[in-house]
């Protein structure tokens, strides 16, 4: 540049991390959030498409998906937001020992849960390969399920590098309340799908 | 006094507890942060140009050529990678219409037809028309916004790759004679499993993957950049149009592609694994597809279009030497645009039997998104008229562009409408349309912009003579090669057909296309021998050669490696026309590690300092994981189980501190 320049502010002193909207990454991940709920939302719609062509929801001759294991997947699943309300606040208060204390419960809770999705897989009375309803039956439980694993191997992650020296650094704490940001977004995701998956076919 | 001598011994000798060591890192990190250079009155000029250079300077060899983030490197080999796909395309298209020029021509078999349109098709549209007005995006926007790097550099590298070998998939299984041969939207029931046994459907959904991993993460990337990363002082209202039209293209990216991407996935778990979506037997349905499909598709075309329009809101600007007239109205027009492109997916289906409703409903849509798209063009009209254009090329190509682009939004006025759309569907009406929508809107003000941008990539100036000439060639063999095709249509001749009967009135709209398309190619040419000339031969190019308003003509042509010495200051929507002789600038990033300045979504008011990622070689190996991860589920479902394991530690290398010792200020290594 040759021309004259001329020094209006400094931003020396800016800070190098904030909760929110002011941090790029939770940008990245609202931008992940809205691709992801793209997909589910469009499974949704797929599932109703299907539903329209049948005289009977499941389809005749089928039993509904058993209420047990889903309903108990709902219940620790939503139950699982107090640790990460907890977690979300320990690192809105930079307190690393608090979320290094926390994480584990996250990271446990997340385990059970994927023990609970395989007996639901096992109990939605239907094959995938049998018609349109029960492809897309496992299409949702499919989905959500690698929702579910790919935010776990994050979580375990991101434990491990709060318990490194990084735990005291403040965009560390930006990461773990994002990802406790995320957990609400795949519970929050679940209710629907458990609705479509386990009372639909009630109703 | 000997109790005060034992305390200090204790206090030495003990491990202190977890938090007095912490706090004890803590000063001494702050007292090292004072020692960090930053730019300022003090730092400036040649000392810190040297400097930022050796900062932002990727590491030199084939390992950092590999493992580079700048966003201008990954931009051109973007736009590179595009154009030899275009290129690739456009041979195809040749051979389609050398198998056309005659009737009952037996040049080409019906078999190698299939693949040729397909392969066009889908070349054209993920290939070639998407990834380029991306690789722009992401070479340019950064510049144009006043910064120094994308947001999420790693990522943009890593959708590169994912790009580059999804194409690398279509084309090595066209040359092994295995590629798709289902047309560019792979219709099932014909792409299922009962009607295209073998691989080529797999290879194409597959295709689709990669493209739209790509394509969403380069969207995200965008979206971030050009929300959080503007220089101070750029608010919304004072943001370029080419940015805010990115930014809409960004978003309906990432409201459009799963779409596509859910749809392949189903497509492929019913060719694989025996699900039963669309096989109307099991009560799936055919048509669940073809909704899923078009509510990416038609976005999918506005998605090539807006982006054009931004570059035409640039050329305009620039050689009319007058902000584009109504501002707030053009970007109105892009979101308004942006949001009706998902209200008009059914127009694509009339042909399938729709309730009523559903007729007259996208009939009324499919005219609406007609308003805003000319609302833009009168505003660039009412610019050129109290402007003073300069017809330099590329607002010639601005001009052919408005020509062409008319001429096809009128026939798709008149095939929004349901009785003419029935007669006209699947006929070479409907290609005549698309590719004076598609050419005329997007290829034509990308020429144009790739004219304008050339001197800032390069820094050499591209030849206006042989520029002129390559337009004028194109404009009317483009004209010669499309135009005909309306009356062939009319005609009845259908799309896909590899050849037609003669004495029904074709030969000869059919022989003026094929001459035409000849016409475009050598018009291709000669912008290919101007480019390859003028790099090593063009007039040196100055930072500003056009005289335009926006930053990316603040830095020498080429840009620097660091883009900015300081982070510019914006005080006008046109910052360069209004700066008199003097610009701006805010001070205090770091100048030995890379760092950015973020500013706030709206008011663009200074937030934060972010530090940026080194280059990395594990966006590229990560890619690699995925690309074996993806092409072997082609052949076995449980690929997917053993493909996701390297592909989730190439990811953990990617995102792991290589260092795991706290910096005075964060860096990304």
């Amino acid at each position: 540049m040759i021309r004259e320049l001329r020094f209006t502010d400094d931003v020396a002193d800016l800070p190098t991390h904030k909760f929110g909207p002011s941090s790029l990454t939770w940008w990245g991940i609202i931008g992940y959030m809205i691709v992801e709920g793209g997909f589910f939302a469009l499974a949704f719609a797929a599932y109703f498409f299907l539903m329209g062509h049948e005289q009977g929801w499941p389809p005749e001759g089928r039993a509904a998906p058993n209420l047990l294991w889903g309903t108990l997947f709902t219940i620790v699943i939503v139950v699982s937001e107090i640790p990460n309300t907890m977690i979300k606040k320990a690192a809105n208060a930079h307190d690393t020992q608090g979320v290094r204390a926390l994480m584990p419960i996250i990271v446990g809770v997340g385990a059970v849960l994927l023990i609970i999705r395989g007996f639901e897989f096992n109990n939605l009375n239907v094959r995938w390969t049998d018609n349109a309803y029960g492809s897309i039956i496992w299409a949702l439980l499919l989905l959500h399920t690698i929702h579910l694993l790919t935010d776990w191997g994050d979580t375990i992650v991101l434990w491990a590098l709060m318990l490194t020296p990084l735990g005291y650094e403040g965009r560390r704490f930006v990461d773990t309340d994002e990802n406790a940001l995320y957990w609400r977004y795949v519970w929050l995701l679940w209710i629907p799908i458990y609705l479509m998956i386990y009372w639909v076919p009630r109703l | 006094m000997t109790d005060i001598r034992a305390d200090k011994l204790v206090d030495t000798v003990e491990p202190r507890s977890e938090r007095e060591r912490v706090e004890a890192e803590n000063r001494r990190l702050a007292e090292e942060r004072k020692k960090i250079a930053r730019d300022g009155p003090k730092l400036k000029g040649a000392e810190l140009e040297g400097r930022l250079d050796a900062t932002w300077r990727r590491p030199p060899g084939i390992i950092g050529w590999l493992a580079t983030v700048d966003h201008k490197e990954i931009g051109r080999r973007y736009i590179i990678t595009a154009l030899l796909f275009l290129a690739l395309g456009g041979v195809l298209a040749l051979a389609i219409r050398l198998q056309l020029a005659r009737p009952d021509s037996t040049l080409i078999s019906a078999d190698r037809y299939n693949q040729l349109f397909t392969m066009h098709g889908s070349t054209m549209m993920f290939l070639f028309a998407v990834p380029v007005m991306e690789g722009v995006a992401v070479y340019i926007i950064p510049l144009m916004l006043g910064t120094r790097s994308t947001a999420f550099p790693r990522l943009n590298a890593f959708s590169y790759y994912m790009y580059l070998f999804g194409g690398l998939l279509l084309w090595a299984a066209f040359a092994l004679n295995i590629a798709p041969d289902i047309g560019w939207f792979a219709y099932t029931p014909l792409s299922g499993p009962q009607f295209s046994p073998g691989k080529r459907a797999d290879i194409w959904a597959q295709m689709i993957t990669f493209t739209e991993v790509s394509a969403l993460a380069a969207a995200v990337v965008l979206v971030a950049t050009i929300l959080k990363t503007r220089a101070p002082g750029m608010t919304l209202a004072r943001m370029p149009l080419f940015a805010w039209a990115m930014l809409v293209v960004a978003v309906m990216i990432i409201f459009a592609m799963p779409s596509i991407a859910l749809a392949s996935g189903m497509l492929i778990s019913d060719r694989l694994v025996g699900t039963q979506f669309y096989n109307s037997w099991e009560h799936g349905d055919a048509l669940l597809w073809q909704h899923l499909f078009w509510f990416f598709g038609h976005p999918e075309v506005y998605i090539i279009f807006l982006p054009a329009t931004g570059f035409v809101s640039v050329i305009v600007e620039t050689f009319c030497r007058r902000p584009v007239f109504a501002y707030p109205v053009v970007v109105l027009a892009l979101i308004s645009t942006g949001i009706l492109a998902f209200g008009l997916w059914v127009h694509h289906m009339f042909a399938t039997g729709l309730p009523r409703v559903g007729y007259s409903f996208y009939t009324a849509a499919s005219m609406t998104v007609a308003i805003p798209t000319g609302l833009q063009i009168f505003c660039w009209l009412a610019t050129m008229w109290d402007g003073r254009p300069r017809l330099q090329v590329p607002m010639l190509y601005v001009v052919g562009f408005i020509v062409t682009f008319v001429i096809g939004g009128l026939s798709g006025v008149i095939i929004a409408s349901v009785p003419l759309d029935l007669e006209l569907h699947d006929t070479y009406f409907i290609v005549a349309h698309f590719h004076y929508v598609l050419i005329g809107g997007a290829v034509f003000p990308l020429l144009g912009i790739l004219t304008y941008w050339f001197p800032k990539i390069t820094g050499r100036m591209m030849s206006e003579t042989l520029g002129k000439v390559g337009f004028w060639i194109m404009f009317l063999g483009f004209q010669l090669a499309f135009f005909p095709m309306h009356f062939a249509g009319l005609l009845g001749m259908p799309r896909r057909v590899y050849t037609y009967p003669a004495g029904q009135g074709l030969e000869l709209p059919n022989l003026l296309s094929t001459i035409g398309a000849f016409a475009v190619a050598s018009a291709v040419l000669v912008f290919v021998v101007n480019g390859l000339w003028s790099l090593y031969r063009g007039a040196i190019a100055p930072p500003n050669p056009w005289d335009a308003s926006t930053l990316e003509w603040a830095v020498s042509s080429p840009p620097p490696v660091y883009n900015f010495e300081h982070i510019p200051v914006v005080e006008s929507r046109t910052p360069l026309w209004d700066e008199k002789g003097e610009l701006p600038v805010v001070t205090g990033l770091r100048v030995d590690e890379k760092e950015l300045l973020l500013t706030t979504v709206v008011a663009a008011t200074p937030d934060l300092r972010e530090p940026v990622p080194q280059a990395s070689p594990w966006p590229l190996i990560s890619a690699i994981a995925t690309a074996i991860f993806f092409i072997t589920s082609i052949f076995s479902p449980w690929a997917v189980v053993f493909g996701a394991i390297p592909t989730g530690i190439a990811l953990l290398a990617w995102f792991w501190p290589k260092e795991l010792k706290r910096e005075p200020e964060p860096v990304i290594v």
